[in-house]
Parts: C-alpha cells; sequence; structure tokens
C-alpha cells in the first residue's frame, strides 16, 4: 500500500492518469494480475473517460451528461479503476473490493456508486435499457449521448438482438455501442459483428481496441440519422 | 370471472384513458410490444417518443421502460400477462426495482380471459411471481372504473405498480380507496377477502351467510390491518382470480399471533387442457358460484368457527 496513489481532488485538473491505472487494478487483485474481462475492456474504458464522455464529478445529476452504460458488468476492476483515476470512487475504496459492506462488487451497482448509471451482472440487459434511455432523452430533447459497453460473448444473449433492431428503425443518433471483441463468443459472429448492426441500419468502425487515437476517432463520430457500434478488437483471450 | 354486462371493458378504459394521459403528462410514457397497439395508435402518432410499439420484442419491453423511467419518465408497459410477466421476468426483476427504477405494468388476459387461447395465454401465477419481489403494488380491480383510478393513482406516483385487467368483472364499482380493502359487509362467521373480479359471485355464493366481506382491489401491499381490524372469527376465506394461496402468506403475516384457520381460493395448479368458455373454467376450479358457495359454507361449518 505504499504505492498507494493519491485521489485527484474534486474538480481537479491534473487527475491519476492511464498510467496509473494498473496499480489501480492491483488494489484490488490483490497483485498485478488482472482478469481477462477487466484488461479487455480497459484502453476503451479510459478513452471514453478521458477524451469522449461529458460526465462530470460535481454534475452527476446534469441531465444533459452523457450516459456511459456498462453492460458487461464481469471483470469491473477496469471500470473501477478508471472512476478511481478520474475522482467518482476514492481510492482506498478500491481495497475493498467484493467486501460484504463495499459499494464495489463483482457487478456494479449504480445504487451503491456515484456517477455508475446502470447496474450490471446479468448480460443482455444494458442495451435494452439503453434504447429506452435514449428515447426518453430524445422526447424531452436532450443531446446526451448514450453509450453501452458489450461484450462479443454478450452479443449471444437474444436481447440484445431486439435492441439492436429496434435502435436500427428508429433511428436513435445518439445511442453507441463499444462492442469489445476478444473473440470469446463460443460460436462466433460469422462476417463480423460490425456486419450484425450494419444489416439492421446501424453505422460501424472497426477498431484496434487497444489503439487510443483510433478509438477515441470512432467513439467521437456524429452519425446523423443513425445510431453507431464501434467495435473494438483486443487480443483473443485478453 | 363473467364479463360483466357493463358499458366498457378495463382494456377500453385503460386505452382511453392512457391517450388523454399521455397528452396531459409529459412525464408518462408507454411501451406496448405490438399488443395493445390498436387502442393507442392515435397517442403514438402524437408521441413517437414516448409512445413506442417495439414489435414482438417483451424482453425489450420492459428494459426499455427501465430506459425511459431512467431519463425522468413514468413509463407504462402493457401486453398480455404471461408476455409481459412471465416471459421478460429477469428484466422485470432487473431493471426496474433493483436498478432503483419504477414502472406501471398493466396486463391484460388475466387467468383465463380466453379460453380458446390455451395455455399459452392464460396466466394465474402473474401475481405470485410478481409478488416474489420487494415494494410492488399489485391492484386487482373489479370494474374499469375501479381501473381507472387505479391506474391514475398509479401515474402519479414512482414506484412499480403491476395492474391486472380482466375481461371478468363486476357489476357495479366499489368505493375503493387504493391500497385499502373495502368493507362490503359485516358478519359474525368468518372473514371473507374477495379480490376484483370475484367480488359479484362470491357475493352472490355468500348472500345469507354471516360473514364480513373485505373487497380488494389493491392485494399488494396486503391491507393486514383491515383485516386485522374487522376479524371477528378466527376463520379467513381468501378469495382470488389468480393461483388458489397467493395471499395466503400475507393472511399469516397478519393474523400471526392469532390462531385461525384459512380456506384459500382461487385458480388450481394444474395443466388444464381445455378451451371452451371462461365459465367452463371457472367451473373447472371450483370458482363458480355453487362451487364457492358448497366450499366456503363447508369450511364456516369445520372447527374453531367460534369468536375470536
Amino acid at each position: 500500500m505504499t504505492d498507494l496513489p493519491t485521489a485527484p481532488a474534486p474538480g481537479s485538473t491534473s487527475p491519476l492518469g492511464y498510467a496509473d491505472l494498473p496499480r489501480l487494478i492491483g488494489l484490488m487483485a490483490g497483485d498485478e494480475k488482472h482478469s481477462t474481462s477487466a484488461d479487455s475492456t480497459l484502453d476503451v474504458l479510459w478513452v471514453l473517460y478521458d477524451r469522449v464522455l461529458d460526465v462530470r464529478l460535481e454534475a452527476l445529476d446534469d441531465p444533459d451528461r452523457d450516459r456511459f452504460l456498462l453492460s458487461k458488468g464481469h471483470g469491473p476492476m477496469s471500470y473501477y479503476a478508471v472512476l478511481a483515476a478520474k475522482g467518482f470512487i476514492p481510492i482506498e475504496t478500491l481495497a475493498t473490493f467484493g467486501a460484504y459492506d463495499s459499494p464495489l462488487g463483482h457487478h456494479p451497482d449504480r445504487m451503491l456508486i456515484p456517477g455508475v448509471e446502470i447496474s450490471s451482472g446479468s448480460l443482455g440487459h444494458g442495451l435494452p435499457i439503453g434504447v429506452g434511455l435514449a428515447l426518453g432523452l430524445r422526447s424531452r430533447a436532450r443531446k446526451s449521448r448514450v453509450i453501452v459497453l458489450v461484450g462479443d460473448a454478450e452479443l449471444d444473449e437474444g436481447s440484445n438482438h431486439e435492441a439492436i433492431a429496434l435502435a436500427g428503425r428508429l433511428r436513435l443518433d445518439r445511442l453507441t455501442v463499444v462492442a469489445v471483441d476478444n473473440r470469446s463468443a463460443t460460436y462466433g459472429w460469422p462476417g463480423g459483428i460490425a456486419r450484425r448492426f450494419e444489416v439492421e441500419g446501424w453505422a460501424s468502425a472497426t477498431v484496434d481496441g487497444h489503439d487510443h487515437a483510433a478509438l477515441e476517432a470512432a467513439l467521437a463520430a456524429e452519425h446523423s440519422g443513425q445510431p453507431d457500434v464501434v467495435v473494438a478488437v483486443v487480443g483473443e483471450g485478453t | 370471472m363473467t364479463a360483466a354486462n357493463v358499458a366498457d371493458t378495463m382494456r377500453d378504459r385503460f386505452a382511453r384513458v392512457t391517450s388523454k394521459l399521455v397528452d396531459e403528462d409529459p412525464r408518462l410514457a408507454v411501451v406496448l410490444a405490438e399488443i395493445g397497439v390498436s387502442g393507442l395508435r392515435r397517442a403514438m402518432r402524437r408521441h413517437p417518443d414516448r409512445v413506442i410499439n417495439v414489435g414482438i420484442r417483451e424482453q425489450l419491453m420492459i428494459s426499455a421502460a427501465a430506459g425511459l423511467a431512467l431519463s425522468g419518465l413514468r413509463p407504462i408497459a402493457h401486453s398480455y400477462a404471461p408476455f409481459l410477466v412471465e416471459r421478460p421476468f429477469e428484466q422485470v426483476k432487473l431493471d426496474l426495482a433493483h436498478q432503483g427504477l419504477g414502472a406501471i405494468l398493466v396486463s391484460v388476459g388475466s387467468s383465463y380471459d380466453w379460453p380458446e387461447g390455451g395455455r399459452t395465454h392464460q396466466a394465474p401465477e402473474d401475481v405470485a411471481l410478481i409478488d416474489t419481489l420487494p415494494d410492488w403494488t399489485i391492484h386487482v380491480p373489479g370494474h374499469p372504473d375501479e381501473a381507472e383510478i387505479l391506474l391514475r393513482d398509479a401515474v402519479v406516483g414512482d414506484g412499480n405498480v403491476y395492474l391486472r385487467l380482466s375481461a371478468g368483472a363486476n357489476l357495479e364499482p366499489m368505493p375503493i380507496e387504493p391500497g385499502r380493502f373495502h368493507i362490503v359487509r359485516r358478519g359474525s362467521q368468518a372473514t371473507v377477502i374477495a379480490v376484483g373480479p370475484m367480488l359479484d359471485p362470491t357475493l352472490e355464493a355468500s348472500a345469507d351467510l354471516d360473514v364480513t366481506m373485505l373487497y380488494a382491489a389493491t392485494i399488494r401491499p396486503f391491507d393486514g390491518d383491515t383485516l386485522r381490524a374487522e376479524l371477528q372469527a378466527p376463520a379467513v376465506v381468501l378469495v382470488e382470480p389468480y393461483l388458489q394461496g397467493t395471499s395466503a402468506m400475507w393472511v399469516s403475516e397478519a393474523l400471526r399471533d392469532t390462531s385461525h384457520r384459512l380456506l384459500s381460493i382461487g385458480v388450481r395448479r394444474m395443466e388444464h387442457r381445455r378451451y371452451g368458455t371462461a365459465e367452463q373454467h371457472d367451473q373447472a376450479h371450483c370458482l363458480d358460484v355453487g362451487s364457492l358457495r358448497h366450499r366456503i359454507s363447508r369450511f364456516l361449518a369445520g372447527p374453531l368457527s367460534g369468536a375470536v
């Protein structure tokens, strides 16, 4: 614990950086090892919170904030590390990961962690909720974006396909899915994940899931009249 | 559970009142999964982002309702009972209360409103299933007027509400207060709790019996206070239009310090492979007036029928 990073003060202009994330994850994992699903999402999560999302610690209830929904709630250590680096979670709380009275479970709970928009863990819920959220925000003339992170294996869940079809038809252009593809789906997605969305009317981009500049460009792109998917390809088994 | 000769049905009233409410209240949203679209077509045209048909996608219907609630709206999800409650039950469990969100689920079809439709369109288990979850309000109106009162009451709240509409209805509405049992009459031999559309047949069946009749258009939270206050004899009869015994636990809880007998009447737990009419199904489940009279009378004649 001697190398415990210092939490940024609220509103600090110099929060912790990407280089601090492995140490933060180490506070939860007990050492520098961490799980595959935590690893596969780390870069995507960092780019989202560092460069893309309009969310501010001092305005967690701002109705115009962007909404990030972590649908793939497994392996939330990367998520917690990024939230801690950005000041949403006190650094010292990370060490309580999984404890009885900790806010940090092995799947996140929005009622326990400020800034977490949905509770997840059971796969295939985030995107369908995101469709309703995008509709509701559109009905209220909000310009907020809704960005949902799913995994390639999570797309096995049929509920996602109910949502993919409807979002395309209703042209939910403030909705973005970032699909982290580490080829963990047992039966795979012939022709690629992007095609599954495109056929329903989505825009798509497929990028290296560890390339921050490519992720930022794809995630920041505007798509008038259609939702978009960013397939973030990461190494198989990472 | 026979359809009464009333001016409109609960389903018609729901469509009409909801269409009006979405015009008046910009916070109200409706999600359909194809069923019920015809009654809300005009509302869908007027409010395309908050009166939505998601197609035949019931998981999405509930999750989208949750997302609408996340955006600050008050969502209603509406479908046939098995497709609203049973098929997307994990979404009901996780996307609403677990997320700290509220919605109003309005079902039609009840236990066997369409007997010719067979088992796939019957949901006598719906109330019991919702009752496994915390903090739900469950309304079982017995008349279109009551359905309207309970719907309007649900819309102004922010919790989770299940509103169970049925084709079966009582001839006259009761002067209900949402959340409370209504005292229809008082007697000394037992307390009968008739739920929703079971009131008329239960009243007819017990017309000359010396019993207190409580009427429940809201069955959760269970109004144990009224039951305790009105209990004259340690005998309770539950008459529910859904799975037999669904509220038995709550009677036991309300009377936990009082020795009592309980007769639970409701839809029997069986794979009943018959079509026909609702009246024929009432008879098969011993919910017709003659069977009710026989069962209640026999129960009253049983042991421990004296005063508390």
